[in-house]
């Protein structure tokens, strides 16, 4: 099928890398010597030529009937040794292209957002190179064709992911927070690179396509080794992703700039682990046991992070609980076996959690700096736009019909109710009515109410620049129409992925996508979790605008219970103790006893040998000629001796 | 009447003996240079004094060689102790003794 028309769009798949490779190389080389309008239009550019070739190679991509469209662009042979063989190569398909366009589109926005956020900064340029080299990354994450160069995606995202978090490295808490990111991460992806050793050893390659083809006759459905790859590939996807038990490192991600959080840590990144399980859906379809794992791990981080969320005063912490909870949503419907659903709540959630980072970006701004929420309050008047946008996000997440989340949560309660349990229902849908309350918590705190802010803070209030207002438009729009792509019984999107799911096996239990659901069932559901959500915001509007002493109150009542989640569940202080301190405590051993003691004191008494041995030896050079010639005279006379008595 | 074979290679061996005890006992550089300079002749003595025995001309080319490789040292080591005569005002060995620890 390659090469029907001619060069195609395809073809050029390449160029989607490659203009942000080349604006991370300009900003990154010239960045320094450029003004700061020069960098930011190179970033922006770099990023918008990519998301318009993408927006072509789609097109190209909707000519070829549904069940070709599977285009692999092979570039050169990577590594070559023996049995292994990894080819550099770029796969488009819909799951890829529906990603690049989510990441290249709702990156040039935050792109252009930076611009205007970021104009203070002494390091734009660096930050630039940044950005446009996650992109970069991000992109071979998702059009990677095999599992190594996915890899290398992976690693680099989260070299920018920890490069982007301590952006402001002079601050102490954000260069930790960069670390703790970085560490976390290390957990996962070394079972991510274990996943790959034993793909490689199970299929004697690591190719997407051979994988996926060979798995379902090579391994049994509920096998070991199918259950192995998987459960390892999820660890890789959970540290990616932050659930449960590695979601610790994305709150305090937040230290980063915003728009930074908007993109890696809501947007794009955080998503790649989604984006793993449902390219691997294949693979995953063979370990019922690992799906049961996805799905209870998805369902419980979304409930547990959501709860979180409950009580955080700052504003973009509130927010990164929310995107846990939220990445949640998606393994939960992965795990009950709907790959396309939890791939339309990432591109759902893309839109509407990057509109709300942007958001809170945009107040931050204003309030010069500002997060903490209970120094808000009446922002409405001062900034109508950031608050209309804000509060289509906001919709959007809590799961008011017509707006994006809706569908897509809905679609994942659905999921849950009839491939599920009412269990997963029931975590689903709690963790749907918290998000309801804390989404309308943060908006009222945040835009509604008394204003709390400092007097000097108020003067200075005020709406942010075009360059931040175009993007949380183009995204509120987004957020409102985004939802229609998964239109129950018409969803464009379910279409379009088909073909990706369970692609390479036959007649597998639950393959296909088809809901044979009935329209009654559908419609009840849909109005349960509308209700659920305006249960959420109605408790919201109580507590936040009517009676704004309730709080108060309740957090005093339920003592115990607010400050176990005020402190989030000490998870932090467990993993403290018993991790990290340890880990701490032993390395101070190896350090001070092992590496200074036994090491060191091992070389220093070398050393120091050495120049015991010396100090006697040096007394033979006397310096004076005479001795040197006498001893020369008398080795010979020993020589000549010798020879003639022994020869 | 021929003078034996012998008697060079004794007075070789004489003189180079004179030369390697010179350059034990003395100190001042110039005589030791000069002592070098005799046990140097003392071996092309011996070399010719082979030479003429075997009947082989190995030995006088082995002398021209010496005698080239000599003058050449001779021009290095008067340069080496004119500039330690200029630096320490002195040619005696046993007072130059900087080339150790």
């Amino acid at each position: 099928m390659l090469n029907q028309f001619g060069i195609t769009f395809l073809d050029l798949i390449g160029f989607v890398i490659l203009f942000p490779l080349a604006g991370t190389i300009i900003n990154g080389f010239l960045g320094k010597r450029l003004s700061k309008s020069i960098v930011g239009y190179v970033g922006c550019a770099a990023i918008g030529l990519s998301f318009i070739v993408a927006l072509f190679v789609l097109l190209d991509l909707l000519k070829l009937s549904p069940e070709h469209r599977v285009f692999e662009k092979e570039y050169f042979t990577w590594i070559g040794s023996g049995a292994f063989r990894a080819i550099a190569g770029l796969q488009v398909d819909p799951l890829s292209v529906v990603m690049i366009l989510v990441v290249t589109g709702v990156g040039f926005l935050i792109h252009v957002y930076s611009i205007g956020y970021m104009h203070e900064d002494k390091s734009f340029y660096r930050y630039f190179t940044y950005l446009n080299l996650f992109t970069f990354s991000m992109l071979i994450l998702v059009l990677a064709n095999n599992f190594l160069l996915m890899f290398i995606g992976w690693e680099g995202v989260g070299l920018c992911s920890y490069l982007l978090i301590g952006f402001w490295f002079e601050k102490k808490s954000a260069s930790a927070a960069g670390m703790k990111a970085f560490i976390v991460n290390r957990v996962g992806d070394f079972g991510f690179i274990l996943a790959i050793l034993l793909i490689f050893v199970t299929f004697g390659t690591i190719d997407f396509t051979e994988v996926f083809h060979a798995a379902p006759e090579h391994l049994q459905i509920g096998s070991i080794v199918a259950a192995t790859i998987t459960l390892l590939l999820f660890v890789g996807a959970v540290g990616k992703s932050a659930q449960i038990p590695l979601y610790t490192w994305l709150p305090d991600a937040m230290e980063g700039p915003t728009p930074v959080s908007a993109l890696i840590h809501a947007a794009t990144m955080v998503t790649a682990g989604v984006y793993m399980v449902v390219r691997c859906n294949v693979l995953y379809t063979l370990s019922p046991f690992t799906m049961t794992v996805v799905a209870v791990i998805g369902g419980a981080t979304a409930l547990f992070a959501a709860s979180i969320g409950l009580v955080q005063n700052d504003i973009k912490r509130v927010l990164a609980y929310s995107t846990v909870s939220q990445i949640g949503y998606m393994f939960l419907a992965c795990g009950l076996g709907g790959f396309i659903t939890g791939v339309f709540h990432l591109v759902t959630h893309a839109f509407f959690k990057a509109l709300l980072f942007l958001g809170s970006g945009s107040v931050i701004h204003g309030l010069g700096g500002e997060q903490d929420m209970r120094k808000m309050g009446a922002l409405k008047k001062y900034m109508p736009i950031t608050y209309i946008t804000f509060f289509i996000g906001t919709l959007a997440i809590a799961g008011i019909p017509p707006f994006a989340g809706f569908f897509s949560k809905d679609e994942i309660l659905l999921e849950a109710y009839t491939k599920g349990s009412l269990f997963f229902w029931g975590l689903g849908a709690i963790a749907a009515l918290l998000t309801a309350f804390y989404m309308f918590r943060l908006l009222f705190m945040t835009f509604h109410g008394k204003s709390k802010m400092t007097k000097r803070v108020e003067e200075h209030v005020h709406e942010s620049p075009n360059s931040i207002l175009f993007p949380l438009i183009v995204l509120a729009v987004l957020s409102v129409l985004g939802g229609f792509l998964g239109f129950p019984t018409l969803s464009v999107i379910n279409e379009f992925l088909a073909p990706v799911i369970g692609a390479g096996h036959h007649g597998l239990a639950h393959g296909g996508e088809s809901h044979h659901v009935s329209s009654n069932l559908m419609f009840s559901m849909m109005g349960i979790s509308t209700g659920i959500a305006i249960v959420g915001i109605v408790v919201a509007y109580v507590m936040y605008i009517s009676r704004p002493e309730l709080p108060g109150v309740i957090a005093k009542r339920f003592k115990g219970i607010y400050n176990i989640i005020l402190n989030k569940y000490f998870v932090d202080e467990i993993y403290d103790a018993t991790f990290v301190k340890p880990t701490l405590r032993a390395s101070n051993i190896l350090w001070k006893v092992v590496d200074v003691k036994i090491i060191d004191g091992f070389v220093n008494a070398v050393g120091r040998l050495t120049v015991l041995k010396s100090e006697v030896l040096r007394l033979f050079q006397t310096g004076l000629v005479r001795n040197y010639a006498f001893s020369i005279m008398l080795g010979g006379i020993i020589i000549i001796i010798c020879s003639i008595l022994f020869l | 009447m021929e003078v034996p074979l012998t008697w060079y290679l004794v007075l070789s061996g004489i003189l180079f003996s004179i030369g390697a005890v010179g350059v034990l006992i003395n100190r001042n550089a110039l005589v030791i240079f000069m002592c070098i300079e005799l046990m140097l002749n003392a071996v092309n003595l011996a070399f010719v004094t082979f030479s003429r025995q075997q009947n082989s001309m190995d030995g006088q080319i082995f002398v021209f060689f010496i005698m080239t490789v000599a003058a050449a040292e001779a021009v290095v080591g008067l340069a080496i102790i004119i500039a330690l005569f200029r630096n320490k005002a002195t040619i005696n060995v046993d007072d130059i003794n900087i080339m150790k620890w």
